[in-house]
């Protein structure tokens, strides 16, 4: 029972930063239709900018804060070169953000250097039924669960972010109404980008980062936000959560080396029965 | 209001408009007639600096707003976010002009613009379009699609803010029926360059205009 509880609490916490990663992917192909490769680079940027931060003596919160900024600002240069140059294709831009997130590892290695790296976070631990608990794993859920809210709000409720949808919806329209569509790309990226942020801070306590971390982060992001259908925000959270869970439970009961492979076996399958059902439907619409 | 002078606007090696020159006066209601392929979108789409022009000028002497072909309404986005985006350029907001004036609205603000007929969803691009508070309202086939009956009353409404505001209309139809019904002065465009114009009442006689467009003469709209 403990050892469940242990497992379960550490894949919520895991979960929350998929999710988190996911919502990036997703805002970002919402605005722009471009998969955003270099989304986990953003992560892996926040956890070392922290931990250098805090390093030199910054405060936690201001540490972790300057660390989320500049994912965003390195989101906002990301999305500018891959989608900067106007008429470029969403396609092209897929490839030009896995250039990105490559050519980062240069920056991120002569940094930071090749080893992996982490800081410490909320101190102490809670006991839960004989299972102790650290007070960052706790952290991690609430902080996640009040950035989706915000982003509902901020996509529900906001003008900035119905204009944001419109681009996604039909970019030739919200041109024509003065949305200026660049502008609110790079927003996107920018948003896509300390949300990687944020990812990247609340988990590199729990796990050290290494300036290849990304790879990991990305495609449990993406299966997270493939689970999504990659519309929604909100739906990631259910995606990571579940996937978060899952591979714990993997590690936990069977092999640590399966939980990587739950995630990419979770995207294929989710892929294919797309996939399959947009067959059918073309079938139903060809008889 | 609207000046073109030897507008050019090319599509890689194909010229779309090929020296172009039209002129609409304040209030005026002018039709931009043609076959698939003329370069009626292509001007209008030129006007809002859609498409970028290889050479000519346009000169616009106030508020622009563009109704494109098929409507092209956000389909994720209510009835209200659609109208309330129309005004992006604005500090002014507020859509309930539009509900009164196009009173169907009303009902459909918190429908998704992807769930409303065509009927509905040209109505919701018009009130987009008005959200702007233009003087120049350009329609590209405003009549694509839809029943007689709404046509007419879409134009009915037109009609009314063309009286009471002095909206300068800009209507891009294939409908030269349409076209010639509603408004008072027309332009002929047929692969990229104005062939004939004049006033509706002309070009309703026109031989040319009768047998290339209309096949037998045109009833006033009211």
């Amino acid at each position: 029972m403990s050892a469940f509880l242990s497992y379960l609490i550490h894949g919520i916490s895991l979960g929350c930063g998929f999710a988190l990663v996911a919502s990036g992917i997703i805002i970002i192909y919402r605005v722009t239709r471009v998969v955003n490769l270099a989304q986990g680079m953003f992560a892996v940027v926040a956890g070392f900018s922290a931990a250098s931060l805090l390093d030199i003596g910054l405060p936690h919160v201001l540490a972790e804060s300057v660390a989320i900024g500049a994912a965003a600002a390195v989101g906002v240069l990301t999305g500018y070169v891959a989608v900067g140059k106007r008429g470029t294709n969403p396609q092209a831009s897929l490839i030009v953000t896995l250039g990105v997130g490559i050519f980062c590892y240069a920056f991120e290695v002569l940094i930071w250097g090749d080893q992996p790296r982490s800081f410490a976070g909320l101190a102490g631990s809670y006991e839960f039924f004989g299972v102790d608990v650290p007070k960052q794993y706790l952290l991690v859920t609430p902080i996640t669960v009040l950035v989706f809210v915000a982003l509902e709000l901020f996509f529900e409720r906001t003008y900035a972010g119905k204009a944001m949808t419109a681009c996604a919806s039909n970019p030739y329209a919200a041109a024509l109404q003065g949305i200026g569509v660049l502008r609110m790309s790079l927003y996107g990226f920018g948003l896509g980008g300390a949300l990687g942020g944020v990812a990247g801070v609340l988990l590199t306590p729990l796990h050290p980062i290494s300036y290849d971390s990304d790879v990991s982060l990305f495609v449990n992001g993406f299966a997270a936000a493939i689970l999504a259908g990659l519309k929604r925000p909100v739906l990631a959270l259910a995606g990571g959560l579940l996937l978060g869970v899952a591979e714990s439970m993997v590690a936990g009961y069977s092999k640590a080396s399966y939980q990587s492979a739950l995630a990419l076996l979770l995207t294929l399958a989710i892929l294919l029965v797309q996939a399959m059902r947009r067959e059918t439907l073309h079938a139903v619409e060809e008889s | 209001m609207i000046r073109v002078e030897d507008l050019i606007v090319r599509y890689g090696a194909a010229t779309a408009l090929d020296g172009v020159s039209l002129s609409v006066a304040r209030g005026e209601k002018v039709a931009l007639i043609g076959a698939n392929g003329a370069g009626k979108s292509t001007l209008l789409n030129a006007l809002s600096g859609m498409v970028p022009k290889a050479a000519g000028t346009i000169r616009l002497g106030g508020r622009f707003a563009h109704v494109p072909e098929g409507r092209q309404l956000f389909f994720d986005l209510t009835v209200d976010d659609n109208l309330r985006l129309g005004a992006f350029r604005l500090r002014e907001r507020n859509p309930a002009w539009i509900y009164e004036f196009l009173p169907e609205l009303g009902r459909l603000r918190r429908q998704k613009a992807g769930s409303l007929s065509g009927g509905q969803q040209q109505m919701v691009a018009l009130g987009r379009g008005l959200m702007a508070e233009p003087d120049v309202l350009a329609i590209d086939e405003m009549s694509l699609g839809l029943a007689p009956i709404i046509v007419q009353r879409l134009a009915e409404r037109l009609s009314e803010l063309n009286r009471q505001r002095g909206l300068t209309l800009l209507l891009v139809e294939q409908s030269a029926r349409v076209a010639l019904s509603l408004c008072d002065r027309a332009y002929v465009l047929e692969t990229g360059r104005i062939v004939t114009q004049g006033s509706a009442a002309q070009l309703s006689d026109s031989p040319f205009v009768v047998a290339a467009y209309l096949g037998s003469p045109v009833q006033e709209a009211s």
